[in-house]
């Protein structure tokens, strides 16, 4: 039976198998690349996308459950990649080889989009669910704080800064 | 992260040998540009295109720039990007001696073509010591192409002409150009002798030494295809393979005619396999319309194995053999200084103590896969692969078809630790192609992928040691028992005669007995490393308690005041000074033996030498009454010779590092039952989370050696130096991996 959902503002339609995670669905219906695979039991968070604002995890959430929702990927989360978790990311350096950054920051944006000043604890509880096989944990958190920053308007940066390109 | 100065830097005193001949050359582009390739051997004929702009009529090329009209600097990057940052770093270092701003350069990647490339491979902490040289160098004979070219226009000599910022001037006389408009001319000059080039003094770097954010970052905070995983191609389907959970089985029979007929499934069939446990391995493939309609299929397969030896294997049976193997009396003797039996009469203390450690996976977070589509013979591959000619070799030799008929692209690689030096998963997608006549994308499970990796191999060291009455280390024996058959062991499963500390002690000796393995093994970041200094540095641990020392001025003393170690005919090299002066920088940074710590508390020490690299850490736990364990802090003191190449990346990759170790430590375990692996996903192979991950303080010691790699060396010396810390905290002692067997476990 069709489901129809909202996709980064865009309503969207599919013709699958209703236990289909959204996650397959995103990937190989809608060709959206982003959230990643990692191990299809919600342990990893590399699928995290927002559905209703809410952070959820797409490898174990049947494309039933999100009929007439609002589904938030991170090709979505800015037009032009200047959410400022995406501009902390790229300054603080964090990917190693990136897998699960997809996943990281949709886990911290929905964490941004509710408390502009997080502490530590907070950095901690909202991050602890998403796995980084490289370990790249100190940038994550400095990075969440920095993307706090930049979203508060203040440029001081808590810790060294990149030359990007 | 901080660079220690008070160590005097210069020039490098050796450059990297170069074991192949290079010299450079330049074609000019078709659009206007310069096109400079290094070769690594006197071209062979072979064609071959890059981009759409540029073609090449010869090959053996092992980097490219390329600098367009309007002065964008393209570089290809060469080798494969597994979250080391190799897009990154090697094109730093051609950007810097062609005098570029790093916002001049666009980084292109390159195929898999080891003719046009030479070597393309990630692994061993390589990448800096054979490239540090020979990148830089293609770099500066761009550069001087480009001065030539201004020096002719205008009638000076090229040595009264400088550059900077990709611009060529002439102070005297008030000229500039930029690179973009020399580019043409430049392309029509001969190349120079690359062993001609001068390369810049290190204190006039711009780019080398800073801090450059990873090329990809754009897309991979914005959700860009970039991986294996992300790749599509037109009119392909998807593929599960179920591989048989005893290592080795092959397919007796199965319910292909009831998987056919289910939803999407295009064709399900039994993948035959070959006998070697690195070839293809055998099983049931589906290939379906979507992954998750092959994925469901898979579900109601039904297969049969057939019987196979390695069902009598488990991870019992091995340590119960172990302890027989030591029963019985060693092998083989890897290694023997000095009277040892005379040593160990004579001692004051002697401490005896079995040491091992379990079967390891790779668990990259993506999981194994790759794409293939095979037409009219040729077969074109999309593989994130860290060994991609290896890869493509294999596909040749099990289809049977030359590899000249194969393409390889490399994709970027979603962690590879080792676990991508193998091409299982792209011999399978090949074969499944080839059998299913549509391309397929193949995917594993993390199941899959936990079940059918080449492990860590587990180990088991029978150790003994003696100090005398003044705590001076005098003997030592270790009877290392492996896997292998007679004196050959299997992959990752060796330890070197030379291994730490071997020739340090007067009276030394190392044994070996090997046992049958039916696991497949392989390298997993710092192979074997990873596992003996977990034994090394625990146990000298034990015997600088047992001297009543101060563990780290026992290492010290071990170490005394000698300098570069070798081996008969210069091998195996190991410079005392330089570990000295980590140990030494490591204790100062962490406050070694300043500060009064609770109870419950305590610090340990390790070093390690691998890969080249000197590294010596510190780490600070905290473990309480009910075993949870809380690392503070860990110090970290690296030396890897003269120059840091991209300090965010460095420090990244000792992080990274350090956190996996303290991930191995802590809770990872494969164990071997019926010959098949108990694990199957992250909630019984569990990854350090980020409320474990403790900060890493990383330091630098820059000395007068060669630049070297960091992706491996920091990570061995975390191990035992949690363990002895934790010893320290509790007295305590962990004589064998996981921690989580002894009842530890992260506090949160």
């Amino acid at each position: 039976m069709p489901v129809t959902f909202r996709v980064n503002g865009t309503s969207r339609t599919v013709d699958v198998p209703n236990d289909m995670p959204l996650l397959w669905v995103l990937r190989d219906v809608l060709d959206l690349k982003g959230a990643k695979f990692g191990c299809g039991i919600g342990q990893c968070g590399a699928c995290t996308v927002h559905v209703g604002g809410v952070p959820m995890r797409s490898c174990s959430l049947p494309v039933v459950a999100v009929q007439g929702k609002a589904v938030t990927t991170i090709e979505g989360l800015s037009p032009d990649g200047s959410h400022p978790l995406q501009r902390a990311w790229d300054e603080l350096d964090v990917p190693q080889c990136g897998y699960c950054q997809a996943g990281q920051i949709m886990s911290a944006a929905a964490l941004l989009a509710k408390t502009t000043r997080p502490t530590d604890a907070q950095v901690d509880e909202a991050m602890n669910g998403n796995l980084c096989r490289c370990a790249t944990y100190g940038r994550i958190r400095q990075a969440v704080h920095r993307a706090a920053e930049l979203s508060r308007g203040t440029t001081a940066a808590g810790a060294p800064r990149t030359t990007g390109r | 992260m901080t660079i220690d100065t008070t160590t005097p830097t210069g020039t490098p005193r050796a450059e990297p040998a170069l074991d192949r001949r290079s010299f450079l050359r330049a074609t000019a582009l078709a659009g206007g540009g310069l096109l400079l390739a290094s070769y690594l051997e006197p071209a062979a004929a072979h064609a071959a295109s890059w981009g759409a702009e540029a073609s090449l009529a010869d090959a053996s090329l092992n980097a490219f720039v390329r600098i367009a009209p309007d002065g964008i600097v393209t570089i290809m990057s060469k080798n494969p990007e597994i979250g080391q940052g190799m897009r990154t770093m090697l094109p730093m270092l051609i950007a810097e001696e062609l005098d570029v701003d790093w916002a001049q350069v666009r980084v292109d990647v390159a195929d898999s073509d080891p003719a046009k490339y030479g070597s393309q491979f990630a692994g061993g902490s390589t990448a800096t010591p054979t490239h540090y040289d020979p990148q830089r160098r293609v770099g500066a004979a761009a550069r001087q192409m480009l001065v030539a070219a201004a020096a002719a226009e205008w009638g000076v000599p090229a040595s009264e002409c400088t550059t900077a910022s990709g611009v060529v001037h002439h102070r005297a006389s008030g000229r500039s150009r930029p690179y973009g408009e020399l580019a043409t001319r430049a392309a029509s000059l001969p190349a120079p002798d690359p062993k001609t080039l001068a390369l810049k003094e290190p204190k006039d770097f711009r780019i080398i030494g800073q801090r450059i954010a990873g090329v990809d970052n754009a897309k991979l905070v914005t959700g860009k295809p970039l991986f294996g995983i992300d790749v599509t191609v037109p009119g392909m389907k998807y593929a599960v393979h179920e591989k048989a959970p005893v290592f080795g089985a092959k397919v007796k029979s199965a319910n292909l005619d009831a998987v056919r007929r289910l939803p999407g499934v295009h064709e399900a069939f039994v993948v035959e396999g070959t006998a070697e446990l690195t070839g293809l391995v055998g099983g049931v493939a589906i290939v379906a319309d979507s992954w998750w309609l092959a994925r469901k299929a898979r579900e109601a397969l039904r297969v049969v194995w057939e019987e196979h030896p390695t069902a009598s294997q488990s991870s019992a049976g091995f340590a119960a053999r172990a302890t027989a193997l030591q029963r019985d009396g060693a092998q083989h003797t890897l290694r023997k200084d000095g009277d040892v039996d005379a040593a160990f009469a004579a001692a004051a203390q002697v401490v005896e103590a079995r040491y091992e450690y379990p079967f390891l996976a790779h668990a990259t977070l993506e999981p194994q896969n790759c794409t293939a589509r095979f037409e009219n013979g040729k077969l074109e591959l999309w593989a994130p692969s860290q060994n991609p000619h290896a890869g493509r070799q294999l596909c040749a030799r099990t289809l049977g078809i030359p590899e000249s008929d194969i393409v390889v692209h490399m994709t970027r690689v979603g962690g590879g630790f080792g676990r991508r030096l193998m091409n299982d998963y792209m011999v399978e997608a090949a074969w499944i192609a080839r059998e299913a006549g549509v391309p397929v994308k193949l995917l594993w499970t993390r199941e899959d992928d936990i079940r059918h990796d080449f492990y860590r191999a587990a180990g088991f060291h029978f150790l003994k040691g003696a100090v005398d009455a003044q705590g001076t280390l005098t003997a030592w024996r270790d009877h290392f028992v492996t896997f292998g058959e007679g004196e050959r062991t299997v992959a990752g499963a060796g330890m070197s005669p030379a291994e730490f500390p071997a020739r340090f002690v007067p009276a030394f000796q190392y044994d070996m007995s090997t046992m049958p393995l039916g696991v497949p093994t392989g390298f997993l970041r710092a192979p074997g490393s990873n596992a003996i200094a977990f034994v090394m540095h625990s146990f000298l641990d034990e015997l600088a308690h047992a001297a009543k020392q101060d563990p780290v001025q026992f290492r010290l003393a071990l170490l005394g005041d000698r300098g570069l170690v070798t081996d008969a005919e210069g091998r195996s090299p190991f410079d005392a000074a330089r570990m000295r002066g980590v140990l030494e920088l490591v204790a100062q940074k962490s406050g070694w033996g300043t500060r009064s710590l609770a109870k419950g508390r305590g610090m340990g020490v390790a070093f390690h030498f691998s890969h080249r690299g000197y590294f010596a850490e510190v780490v600070e736990a905290s473990v309480s009454g009910a075993g949870a364990v809380t690392v503070h802090k860990v110090w970290v003191a690296g030396d890897v010779g003269s120059q840091i190449i991209n300090p965010s990346g460095a420090d990244q990759q000792v992080q990274g590092s350090v956190l996996d170790g303290l991930s191995e430590a802590m809770a990872q375990e494969i164990t071997i039952a019926g010959g098949k692996v108990t694990q199957s996903n992250f909630h019984d192979f569990p990854l350090i989370r980020l409320k474990q991950a403790p900060e890493v303080e990383v330091h630098w010691r820059l000395t007068d050696n060669a630049p070297t790699g960091i992706g491996e060396p920091a990570l061995p010396p975390v191990i035992p130096a949690l363990c002895n810390a934790i010893f320290a905290a509790t007295g305590r002692r962990v004589r064998s991996l996981p921690l989580s067997k002894h009842g530890f476990r992260w506090a949160v």
